[in-house]
C-alpha cells in the first residue's frame, strides 16, 4: 500500500498543452500514473500523448471523473486553476508553479479547507508511489517501490537523497513533496500521519531546511509515532536574514535555525543525519533495529 | 520588497490612515521653510535596514535653522553600511501612548495573522508574549468591524481611541490585501493630542504579485549589483563572503551544497539556484556571473532531473572557451544524460565526479592549496 495516490487514481493534468504539462504528461504516463483528461481552454477536443483535451474542468469531470489533478499553469494563472479544480470535485490537487502570490495561495488554501481537499504544493515537485502512480516532475529513474515514505520541503535535495536510498537498495513507499513557499497545503505532520496509517510504509525519511517552524511542530506529532524517522536538514550554514531560494527559506528573528530545528527532532526520538549520504544508513540501523529490513 | 517608510506612509494617508505632517527631501534645502511653517520636527532617515534609530539615524530640531543643520549632517552619513539619500522631516508629536500593531501571515496555519499590543514603541521582539494580541484572520471573511473591536477591547482601549485604532486596524487590513503586502507593521501606533496615528510604517510587499500593484508603488532595489543581474536572468542568488563559488539547481540541494562546503572546512562565495530545465545560454550567464565575484574555487552540483547534464556540461564548455577561466573548476553531474555530460566534459579536459562527498572534497583541497 501507498499513502495518497496508488495505481488506481484518475488525474487531470491543468495546463496540459504547455511545454512543460505536455513533457510531464508523457514521464507521467510512462511511469504508470493513469491521466485521464487535459484541460487547456479552447484546446477542447484535441489530443496529447493519447490523452484527451477538454476545455474546464467542469466538462473533463463529466466525461470521466478525476481524483487527483495537477497544475502546470503559470504563477498569474495559478488561483483560477486551482479554485476550478477545487469547486469540480478534485481531492488531491498538486501545484507545481513556482512564484504564486502569497495572497493566492492563501485563498487557495482557504477554499480547499472549506472542501476538503488536499493541495501540494504550490512550488512542489508532487509525489510519487514508484511503479504505480507518480504525480509531478521528478526524475522516474530514481525511485523504487519498497517501505520508505519520504516527505520533503525542496525537490533536487530529496533527489539527492532518494536515489542514495534507491542506490542502498532501499524503496520507497510514497514521496511527497511539500513544496518550498511560504504558504504551502500539506505541512509535515499531515503526511507524517498518513505514513503512520499506511501498513506498508515502516519507516519515513523527513527532509527539511531552514526557515519556519514546520520541523518544530512535525518533532511535536513525531513523539506520538511508532515507526522510526530519519531527518536531514538543509541550510546549517545560512547567513540569517537571507532568503537561501525558497521563499520560505530564511531565518528571520532568530528563529527556524538549524539548531533548534535538530535540537527538536533529536527530543522526539528522531536520528537526524548530519550529511546527506548518512541517511541511508540510519534508514538501514532503524529498519533492522524494528526487525523488518 | 521592503518599501521606504514615506513610501508606505503615502499608501496610510491615501488609504485613510492618519500619519504625522511630513515631507521627503533629498537635500537639505527647502528644509527650513518647511520648519518654519510646522515647528518642531523629527528628522528620519530613510533607509530599509532595522534599527535605524540606535544606529543614529533619528534627529530632532526645534528651530529651522537646527533642523536645516541637522538634515545636513544625516545626509552626509552613512548608516549600517547605507548611504542616506533621502530624509523625511515630519512634524513633532506629544505622545501619549505607543501601540504596536502589525499584520503579516502565518504559514504554518496558512492564515493572515494580525498582532497588536499596548506595549509599542520598542522592537516586538522585546515584548513578552502575553502583551501580545494575536488573531488569525480568515482570508475569505476578511478582517471584520467586530473582531478590530474585541481586539482594541483586549488591548485596554476605551472609548473615541478605541475607536479610531479600530478603524486603523480595518484600513490597514484593506492595504495589506490590496498591496498584497507580507507584513505591514505600525510601530508605534501613537497617541498624540488625543488623536490616533502612524508614527512609523513599515512595508514589505509581496515580489511574486508585483506585477498587481507596480503601477502604484516605485520599485526600490535592496540587491547588490550582482543580486540584481542574477535576478534579471530568473536565477536565484545571495551573496556571501566565502571562498568557492556556487552553482546548484533547487534551493534545497544549493544550501545542502553550502553546508557541505563549510563541513569540509571552507566557505562558499555565495549561494546560487540555476533552477531546473535553465537552457545553456541561462547556465553560461550564471557562470559569468559566478566568476565576476573573484572566487578563489568553483563548485558546481548539478542533480539533472528537468536539467539535463549534456545542456550543463555544454554550457560549461562554451564559458571555458569564451572565458579565460583562473580558477579551479569542481563539477559534480548526475542524473539525465549524465553519461553523455561526464564525457563532454572529459573530452575539454574537465574532470567531474558522481558523488558529492569527492567534489566537495576536491573543491576545498584546492582552496587549501592555494592558500598554503
Amino acid at each position: 500500500m501507498t499513502i495518497m495516490i496508488n495505481e488506481t487514481t484518475k488525474i487531470l493534468v491543468q495546463g496540459i498543452t504547455g511545454k512543460q504539462g505536455q513533457f510531464h504528461t508523457s514521464q507521467m504516463l510512462a511511469s504508470g500514473s493513469k491521466v485521464i483528461g487535459g484541460i487547456s481552454p479552447g484546446k477542447g477536443g484535441q489530443v496529447v500523448h493519447g490523452v484527451p483535451i477538454y476545455n474546464t474542468v467542469e466538462e473533463a469531470m463529466v466525461a470521466e471523473k478525476a481524483e487527483a489533478s495537477v497544475i502546470f499553469v503559470p504563477a498569474k494563472q495559478v488561483k483560477n486553476c486551482a479554485f476550478e479544480a477545487i469547486d469540480g470535485g478534485i481531492k488531491i490537487l498538486v501545484i507545481i508553479t513556482e512564484h504564486v502570490p502569497l495572497h493566492d495561495a492563501m485563498e487557495i488554501m482557504a477554499f480547499a479547507e472549506m472542501k476538503q481537499v488536499q493541495i501540494i504544493g504550490p512550488n512542489t515537485f508532487g509525489l510519487i508511489s514508484p511503479s504505480k502512480s507518480k504525480i509531478g516532475i521528478m526524475p522516474n529513474s530514481i525511485f523504487i517501490p519498497g517501505s520508505v515514505g519520504v516527505v520533503a520541503r525542496s525537490g533536487t535535495l530529496s533527489y539527492e537523497i532518494v536515489s542514495q536510498l534507491t542506490n542502498a537498495g532501499i524503496g520507497q513507499s510514497t514521496v511527497v513533496g511539500l513544496g518550498g513557499d511560504r504558504v504551502v497545503g500539506l505541512s509535515f505532520i499531515d503526511v507524517l500521519a498518513q505514513f503512520e496509517a499506511d501498513p506498508e510504509t515502516n519507516a519515513v525519511v523527513l527532509v527539511g531546511e531552514i526557515g519556519g517552524n514546520a520541523e518544530e511542530e512535525a518533532s511535536i506529532f513525531i513523539k506520538t509515532m511508532s515507526k522510526p524517522v530519519i531527518a536531514f536538514l538543509a541550510g546549517k550554514s545560512a547567513p540569517p536574514g537571507k532568503r537561501m531560494g525558497h521563499a520560505g527559506a530564511i531565518i528571520e528573528r532568530g528563529k527556524g535555525t538549524y539548531d533548534s530545528k535538530v535540537v527538536a527532532l533529536k527530543a522526539a526520538g528522531v536520528s537526524v543525519a548530519s550529511l546527506p549520504w548518512e541517511v541511508s544508513e540510519l534508514v538501514k540501523k532503524a529498519l533492522i533495529k524494528k526487525g523488518e529490513a | 520588497m521592503k518599501l521606504y517608510e514615506y513610501m508606505a506612509k503615502e499608501i496610510f494617508r491615501n488609504n485613510g490612515i492618519p500619519v504625522p505632517q511630513g515631507r521627503v527631501f533629498t537635500n537639505a534645502k527647502g528644509v527650513r521653510d518647511f520648519v518654519a511653517q510646522i515647528g518642531p520636527v523629527a528628522i528620519k532617515s530613510q533607509i530599509l535596514s532595522g534599527g535605524r534609530g540606535k544606529a543614529g539615524g533619528i534627529k530632532f530640531a526645534s528651530d529651522p535653522q537646527e533642523a536645516t543643520e541637522k538634515a545636513r549632517e544625516l545626509l552626509a552619513t552613512d548608516l549600517k553600511g547605507l548611504k542616506v539619500d533621502l530624509i523625511l522631516v515630519e512634524q513633532k508629536l506629544t505622545i501619549e501612548k505607543e501601540l504596536y500593531l502589525a499584520i503579516t501571515y502565518d504559514g504554518a496555519r496558512r492564515k493572515p495573522l494580525l498582532i497588536a499590543s499596548a506595549a509599542g514603541g520598542v522592537e516586538i521582539e522585546q515584548v513578552a508574549e502575553e502583551l501580545l494580541v494575536k488573531r488569525l484572520i480568515d482570508i475569505n471573511i476578511g478582517l471584520q468591524p467586530y473582531a478590530a473591536r474585541e481586539i482594541t477591547r483586549q488591548l485596554g482601549l476605551t472609548g473615541q481611541i478605541a475607536k479610531e485604532v479600530a478603524d486603523i486596524m480595518l484600513k490597514l487590513y484593506q492595504i495589506y490585501r490590496k498591496y498584497d503586502a507580507e507584513l505591514i507593521e505600525i510601530n508605534p501606533l501613537v497617541i498624540a493630542d488625543s488623536q490616533a496615528l502612524a508614527a512609523d510604517g513599515k512595508m514589505t510587499v509581496d515580489d511574486d504579485a508585483a506585477y498587481r500593484f507596480e503601477k502604484d508603488v516605485p520599485l526600490v532595489e535592496e540587491k547588490t549589483t550582482v543580486e540584481q543581474r542574477a535576478a534579471e536572468l530568473g536565477i536565484s542568488y545571495v551573496e556571501l563572503d566565502g571562498e568557492i563559488g556556487v552553482m546548484a539547481n533547487g534551493a534545497g540541494i544549493t544550501m545542502a551544497t553550502l553546508d557541505l562546503i563549510n563541513e569540509f572546512g571552507s566557505s562558499p562565495r555565495n549561494f546560487m539556484d540555476a533552477g531546473g530545465g535553465s537552457s545553456r545560454e541561462a547556465t553560461a550567464s550564471a557562470l559569468e556571473i559566478l566568476l565576476s565575484t573573484q572566487p578563489k574555487a568553483l563548485l558546481i552540483n548539478i542533480f539533472g532531473g528537468i536539467t539535463r547534464c549534456d545542456e550543463v556540461a555544454k554550457a560549461i564548455i562554451q564559458v571555458k572557451e569564451s572565458i579565460d577561466i583562473q580558477v579551479p573548476m569542481v563539477i559534480r553531474l548526475v542524473g539525465t544524460n549524465e553519461e553523455a555530460g561526464i564525457a563532454l566534459l572529459r573530452e575539454h579536459g574537465i574532470e567531474s565526479y558522481r558523488k558529492i562527498d569527492e567534489a566537495v572534497a576536491n573543491v576545498v583541497a584546492f582552496v587549501k592549496a592555494k592558500g598554503a
